[in-house]
């Protein structure tokens, strides 16, 4: 038995906070991802499969390694806000989403930092 | 004021109920190729990183993505990709208010399907040759 009002138990709860400016964000992360994902398919794709010193002289192009850092982190992010979608759908015990919608958040900009890390010293170091 | 009776109210259809529509197959399809196109990013985030580290590890992790069954995952990806792609911008075309007429919405449901089939084999294709 709760003493609680029927509005003092709903209070807060709804979806209006910052609902809009999430869903705006999400948005434009995704529609930054429909040139990046060309750009990639043309520089990047080819060159998986290919021998290490044909890599890395794609990568010392400037343009290249700016489009991979840029697709890496965007795509990181976006499946981050991707899987907090998923997971705010699927998942309802309180303590498990809170788990693995930090869980997943923090695992993605770990390995997107790794990525672009990578692609920042091959082009400057090789 | 009293607590609400959450055990006994009526509960919307489940799913199973309905006839499966390709609007419903997009939608789910969408959502299946995003969670699953975490995988081919990061092995490209692998691939990077070996890269970066030098040729002794490059060998090795090369080795492993140009296995036939890494090769399987790659082909795969490339159709997950073109079908979130092009479902992604149906969604961004429909979050602007067009293309809910029944008629609209199932046109727009196949060439989801089908385009991401068609640029699938054209993307393969060009990367072999």
């Amino acid at each position: 038995m709760s003493y609680k009002t029927d509005l003092g138990r709903v209070i807060g709860l709804g979806s209006a906070k910052t609902g809009a400016e999430e869903w705006f964000s999400n948005r434009v992360l995704s529609v930054a991802l429909v040139p990046l994902t060309l750009l990639f398919l043309y520089l990047v794709a080819p060159l998986i499969g290919e021998d290490y010193e044909t890599v890395l002289a794609g990568f010392a192009n400037p343009f290249t390694a700016v489009v991979t850092i840029l697709y890496i982190l965007v795509t990181f992010k976006h499946l981050a806000d991707g899987l907090h979608e998923v997971i705010i759908d699927y998942v309802h015990s309180k303590g498990m989403l809170t788990v693995l919608l930090v869980g997943t958040r923090l695992g993605c900009y770990f390995i997107g930092a790794i990525g672009a890390f990578s692609v920042a010293k091959i082009a400057l170091i090789g | 004021m009293a607590d609400v009776n959450r055990g006994s109210r009526p509960l919307s259809p489940h799913l199973s109920v309905y006839r499966m529509a390709i609007t419903m197959l997009v939608s789910i399809l969408n959502r299946i190729t995003g969670v699953g196109l975490a995988v081919p990013a990061v092995m490209v985030v692998v691939w990077l990183t070996a890269a970066a580290s030098g040729p002794d590890a490059f060998a090795v992790v090369n080795g492993m993505m140009t296995h036939w069954l890494a090769i399987l995952i790659w082909i795969g990806s490339i159709w997950a990709l073109w079908f979130h792609f092009l479902g992604g911008l149906r969604h961004i075309w429909m979050d602007f208010g067009h293309g809910y007429e029944l008629k609209t919405v199932n046109a727009t449901g196949w060439a989801v399907v089908i385009g991401s089939f068609v640029l699938a084999v054209l993307t393969v294709w060009l990367l072999l040759l």
